[in-house]
């Protein structure tokens, strides 16, 4: 049973009445391994989690977690899996303490048994263990349920936007937390819509509209990149991106940051677009070429596949 | 009406509860047609200013204004002269996209013939005339975001308040959403927003970091990179809240 892969899924499809939410996902996950589903909100992430955890029926196709059929093994799953929602749904009305008593009640175990595996992140809410989950702010809340949801010593875990909404020293946190517990030999299986935090996990898969887009390492996907992207940028940011947009065999343009990317059709010769902006009365125009990062390359093949996408 | 230059006028702004200071004398001015970012960790106080300056609650002590109003006895002008936005979209799932149009307009006092004429000349802009019929929750997530930015401006209102509009949205989406921002800004609304996405704090003509409850930088993107000897507005946000005390 060991040897099982962590989870693996086979063209798993899912659909709320005449919606299409999940359409023929298959991938595999390996024991050990931090995996990130990255995508926009619709893209089926949540769908698929609720379909791993066993808490939805596949229409089609079938997936199973350390070797346990989602369907027909559902019990055996429940144990080895911890599972952090979307939505804080812990009670509210307990306290601290009570919420993480009761959820290693469920599984048979004590807070002491495992508290290894929590410690770094309940001594951050450890002085407040008195107090009721529903007065808690945003980010105790987090480490309170990321607490229960590993209270058993879960084999795989799943987190399904742990990071919506939260700012960006807190993201920073709490990726650091999810390293740590990588290295006690869990697989964790995180969803997010920000890109840059694809870079984070080993492997990720780039969903959309309920469809893999692509599967590899971060690393491998940005090398992938097809053509070359530069960076420009101008006195006339606004008017550059429009300019930029009319130069014969652009593939795409866009903002991101203080700068534009643009990648074209064909190689390019910078001179000539530097020639091109000049004539239209830009200044102070700056091209580089620079490396592509996770969300250039989920543009890309956005706009690849957009002939399908009635937006 | 007369049109001032500075839409948002904040001095000495303190809001306590009990003795927790949430914003500690904040001091900032914004101008017409400006793109403001109101950037801050989580609990750094962003949502206690801005339910100020919206008049839904009332500061402790300070001189406020917003769009010409009093925030402590106008509050009611002050929510006729502003738009709001949220994450959560504010729209009516079980409406059609006109309907949602024409319920928002009735809030707003428009009167029937202008509710249509707004309508239609949002809907143009947006292309998309060809959904007024169709019930919301049967359209596209871009779409209803950047319907519910069209709502929020219907009224004309001189400034928009924006709350993590683009949360969730496809890197694509979300860059539509800015040009959505930027020509409504140079209509002459003001844009007052917040966001946790950094790369969308450099699209900003201004951006105000808060932390613990006090504004602790507030420049151009350019100049706070400059000052800060950061390579993106990502930087100087960490180096700025990683400070902070009060982590919510």
């Amino acid at each position: 049973m060991k040897q099982q892969p962590a989870v693996v899924a086979n063209d798993l499809t899912k659909s709320y009445k005449s919606q299409l939410a999940l359409k023929k996902v298959s991938f595999q996950i390996e024991n050990g391994e931090l995996f990130g589903f990255i995508g926009p909100d619709g893209a089926g992430k949540t769908t698929l989690f609720h379909l791993l955890t066993t808490l939805l029926i596949p229409d089609t196709g079938s997936a199973s977690v350390r070797g346990f059929d989602t369907v027909a093994d559902y019990a055996a799953i429940r144990k080895i899996v911890g599972y952090m929602p979307g939505r804080f749904s812990l009670y509210q009305d307990l306290t601290v303490e009570e919420n993480l008593n009761f959820f290693a009640g469920i599984f048979n175990t004590t807070i002491a048994e495992n508290y290894h595996l929590i410690e770094d992140i309940y001594k951050q809410i450890e002085p407040f263990k008195t107090r009721r989950a529903g007065k808690l702010s945003g980010g105790m809340k987090q480490k309170l349920a990321l607490s229960c949801a590993l209270i058993h010593k879960p084999e795989v875990l799943f987190l399904d936007e742990p990071t919506t909404g939260v700012d960006a020293v807190s993201r920073m946190e709490f990726w650091e937390m999810l390293r740590k517990l990588k290295q006690q030999g869990i697989t964790i299986v995180v969803s997010t819509p920000y890109m840059d935090e694809a870079a984070l996990c080993d492997r990720v898969a780039l969903m959309q509209n309920g469809e893999i887009m692509l599967t590899n390492t971060p690393q491998r996907i940005v090398d992938g990149f097809k053509g070359e992207l530069l960076a420009v940028s101008s006195d006339n940011m606004f008017d550059l991106l429009h300019q930029l947009e009319n130069i014969p065999d652009t593939a795409a343009a866009y903002r991101f940051g203080d700068r534009i990317h643009y990648v074209s059709e064909r190689n390019i010769d910078p001179e000539i677009i530097q020639k091109a902006l000049a004539s239209s009365g830009q200044k102070n125009v700056v091209i580089e070429p620079i490396t592509p990062v996770i969300e250039d390359c989920f543009i890309m093949l956005m706009k690849s596949k957009s002939k399908n996408d009635p937006n | 009406m007369t049109k001032a230059d500075t839409v948002i006028v904040v001095k000495d702004l303190v809001k306590k509860f009990g003795s927790f200071v949430a914003n500690d004398h904040l001091n900032f001015e914004v101008k017409r047609g400006e793109i403001f970012g109101f950037l801050g960790a989580n609990g750094a106080g962003k949502t206690t200013a801005i339910k100020i300056l919206c008049g839904l609650q009332s500061p402790t002590s300070g001189d406020i204004k917003v769009a010409g109003f009093n925030v402590y006895t106008q509050t009611n002008k002050i929510k006729q002269h502003i738009g709001y936005m949220s994450q959560k979209f504010s729209l009516y799932e079980d409406l059609t996209v006109s309907e949602n149009f024409r319920f928002y307009g009735g809030i707003y006092g428009l009167s029937n013939k202008l509710i249509r004429e707004r309508t239609k000349t949002l809907l143009q802009r947006l292309d998309l005339e060809h959904a007024a019929n169709k019930v919301l929750r049967d359209i596209p997530l871009g779409w209803k975001q950047k319907l519910a930015f069209s709502v929020a401006v219907m009224h004309n209102p001189e400034v928009v308040f924006l709350d993590e509009p683009t949360g969730g949205v496809d890197p694509i989406t979300r860059r539509q959403f800015w040009e959505l921002i930027y020509e409504e800004a140079n209509r002459g609304t003001t844009i007052f927003v917040t966001t946790h996405y950094m790369d969308e704090a450099e699209y900003c003509q201004r951006v105000s970091i808060m932390v613990d409850g006090r504004i602790e930088a507030l420049d151009s993107p350019k100049k706070l990179k400059e000052t800060y000897q950061a390579a993106s507005m990502n930087e100087v946000f960490i180096r700025l809240a990683r400070a902070q005390k009060n982590t919510e």
